[in-house]
């Protein structure tokens, strides 16, 4: 278990700023003939602007944290704060208008949907904001110029390559401006340079101010983080407490 | 706890909606149409049973009016012995009075003679085998023969063998074989009461009044001169026009007899618009039980299609779980997708249908019928049957869990 850290403030102003993400003993089990207790009680806070890594083996309880924090499911106990807003105490329409509004999701396998174009991909993530089309499209095609896909506007999916289709799922991710970008092993299906690659663009994104969480069993992946979270059979600590264990 | 302005409730546009479905349909169109197909299959099965019922029901109606209600007879009602009416029931130019009505094809006087005269194939003492016997003698117009629809090999007599009081005669294909006669193109004789009359024809076949095949059929104007006047209840046959039976029956009698039409008793076949209606209904009643049934395969067609389909976009529905969609968004974006496949379906159906009627009853000679409700009904049928397929796949990828879609 760790204890809620917040980066220091370069201006001293920790105590007016509302961390992005704030977990107060939030834990998660799932009955059954055996308890399993995917998740133990765990304090984190993330500061807008962080770039964090949570790192750990398959089964160690990192996916269960990204659904967590992502609102697509809830803890077992525990008080999940998101932009400031309790979200234990928000109804499953709220919880999701919450993380239409606030988050960006990046998925490892893209999730893209393969019969509409890129832009419409992209717009996809504005549709269930009530936006007007003419804005959603202006807004999709700017984001996708930012990411380096402003030549592959009308194409589909399936005629990408991986490292672009994550781009696609990361100008999704970054349409409406969100507080949080949560990015599930976002270069688990890429090779080796395509993955510097879309590392370089996050980097890049985080400098311009976007928070963004990547979960990754990956050291290298992880390195490239600001700050690295580790976690291990459901426990989550800020530094590694045995190396060697999560490779 | 409430979310403040800064975080509406995620909503969609309508027009979004529709864009949504519309591309999920439109932009995947061998899935679209391999899942539409049940309600292709249903909505042209309907259409086709109900285009093929109603075309034969018409068919049916076009029977009825042919052989029945093209049909008008007159009977001499006896006069009443205290009237000083004892003119003939008929004047002598039935033929030229009634055809002068419009509507009527043919018309003409008939009578049986009693008692019949000696049919003999040869003058009688000469004719051990009087062969003839329990054969009719007929006299008529010639306009009775036409209305009756004769198929004659040989030739009709005419208004010439009527002004000629002529001896000659028809004799029906029954009454033929009897007296062994075969053909008339060598114009043999038949005797009657011993008095020879030439056959010009043999009626082969009738549509009404069947007792001319077991008859010999002579000139009216010959009959009167050789046995007087009818001593039975003469009877006039009208063939009319479809649909002009009721009108031919109420000016019938003035024509022939206007100075005291009371006299004349007109039969008019009854409307057969009961009698059709029932067998319209039954028919229809059948074709319909079928098509709905039809209608029901389609409907769980498209229903297993679509929840193959929902299972197949797990990821999709997860993926916009993820994004702000609310289980009803889902659902009513699936509901939309089935009733668009539904109305298409619906589309293609009603123009396949109409086809195979239009097909079966070029097939069948018939003329092709089809009610307008069942042309413009039917795609909204197979939206409705959209809508109802889509019910339970809708409502089962609303109650998706974003975590398990996605992670499917």
């Amino acid at each position: 278990m760790t204890s809620p850290t917040g980066p220091p403030s370069a201006e001293g102003e920790s105590a007016e700023r509302v961390p992005v993400v704030a977990l107060e003993q939030v834990s998660k089990s799932y009955p059954g003939a055996t308890i399993v207790h995917a998740l133990q009680p765990t304090d984190v806070v993330v500061w807008p602007g962080e770039f964090v890594a949570i790192e750990g083996p398959s089964g160690s309880g990192k996916s269960t944290l990204l659904n967590i924090l992502g609102l697509l499911d809830t803890p077992t106990s525990g008080r999940y704060l998101l932009d400031g807003y309790d979200t234990s105490r928000l109804s499953a329409s709220d919880a999701t208008a919450l993380r239409a509004f606030r988050i960006g999701f990046v998925f490892q396998s893209f999730h893209l949907v393969n019969y509409r174009t890129v832009v419409e991909n992209v717009e996809l993530a504005a549709i269930y904001r009530h936006t007007k089309p003419r804005h959603r499209r202006h807004a999709a095609i700017e984001v996708l110029h930012q990411v380096g896909l402003g030549h592959r506007l009308w194409v589909k999916p399936p005629t990408l390559s991986g490292g672009e289709r994550q781009r696609v799922a990361i100008a999704r991710a970054l349409l409406g401006s969100p507080a949080l970008m949560l990015c599930d092993e976002p270069t688990g299906n890429l090779d080796t340079r395509t993955s510097g690659s879309i590392l370089d663009l996050l980097d890049e994104l985080h400098h311009q101010g976007l928070t963004v969480i990547i979960i990754t069993h990956d050291p290298t992946v992880a390195a490239r983080a600001q700050r690295r979270l580790f976690i291990t059979d459901g426990i989550m600590v800020e530094t590694p407490v045995d190396a060697g264990a999560l490779t | 706890m409430r979310l403040d302005a800064s975080v509406p409730r995620s909503r969609i546009r309508t027009g979004d909606m529709l864009t949504e479905a519309w591309s999920a349909v439109s932009r995947r169109p061998v899935r679209s149409l391999l899942t539409a197909l049940g309600t292709i299959a249903g909505t042209g099965a309907f259409t086709a049973t109900l285009g093929i019922a109603a075309t034969a029901s018409a068919q049916i109606s076009e029977r009825f009016d042919l052989l029945k209600a093209t049909e008008v007879r007159v009977q001499d009602a006896a006069p009443n012995p205290d009237s000083a009416d004892t003119d003939p029931a008929f004047p002598g130019d039935v033929d030229a009075r009634l055809q002068r009505l419009n509507g009527v094809n043919h018309a003409g006087l008939y009578w049986t003679l009693q008692p019949a005269p000696t049919i003999t194939k040869l003058p009688g003492r000469l004719d051990p085998d009087q062969n003839g016997q329990g054969l009719a003698v007929i006299a008529a117009t010639p306009g009775a023969i036409d209305a009756a629809r004769a198929e004659i090999t040989g030739r009709n007599f005419d208004t010439g063998h009527l002004d000629r009081n002529s001896h000659v005669a028809l004799i029906g294909a029954a009454a033929a074989r009897q007296l062994k006669i075969v053909r008339v193109d060598n114009q043999p004789a038949v005797y009657l009461n011993d008095v020879p009359y030439t056959l010009i024809g043999i009626i082969d076949d009738v549509k009404r009044n069947p007792d001319l095949l077991l008859a010999i059929t002579i000139p009216s104007s010959t009959a009167v001169e050789a046995w007087g006047p009818p001593t039975v209840p003469t009877n006039v046959l009208i063939d009319v026009q479809p649909g002009a039976a009721q009108l031919i029956g109420t000016q019938a009698a003035l024509a022939l007899r206007p100075q005291n039409p009371d006299r004349l008793q007109v039969l008019v076949p009854p409307e057969p618009k009961n009698l059709r209606r029932g067998v319209e209904n039954d028919t229809k009643a059948l074709y319909l039980t079928l098509a709905v049934l039809a209608l029901a395969i389609g409907t769980i067609g498209i229903t297993n299609a679509t929840l193959v389909a929902v299972l197949e976009r797990t990821h999709e529905i997860g993926l916009r779980r993820a994004l702000g969609a609310q289980p009803r968004h889902i659902a009513t974006q699936l509901i939309t997708e089935t009733a668009l496949l539904g109305t298409t379906g619906g589309i293609i159906g009603v123009t396949l249908g109409t086809v195979a009627t239009i097909a079966t009853a070029i097939a069948r000679q018939w003329t092709p019928t089809a009610s307008n409700w069942t042309l413009l009904a039917t795609p909204l049928l197979g939206t409705i049957t959209g809508i109802l397929a889509g019910l339970q796949p809708a409502r089962k990828a609303g109650n998706m869990a974003p975590v398990e879609s996605l992670r499917a």
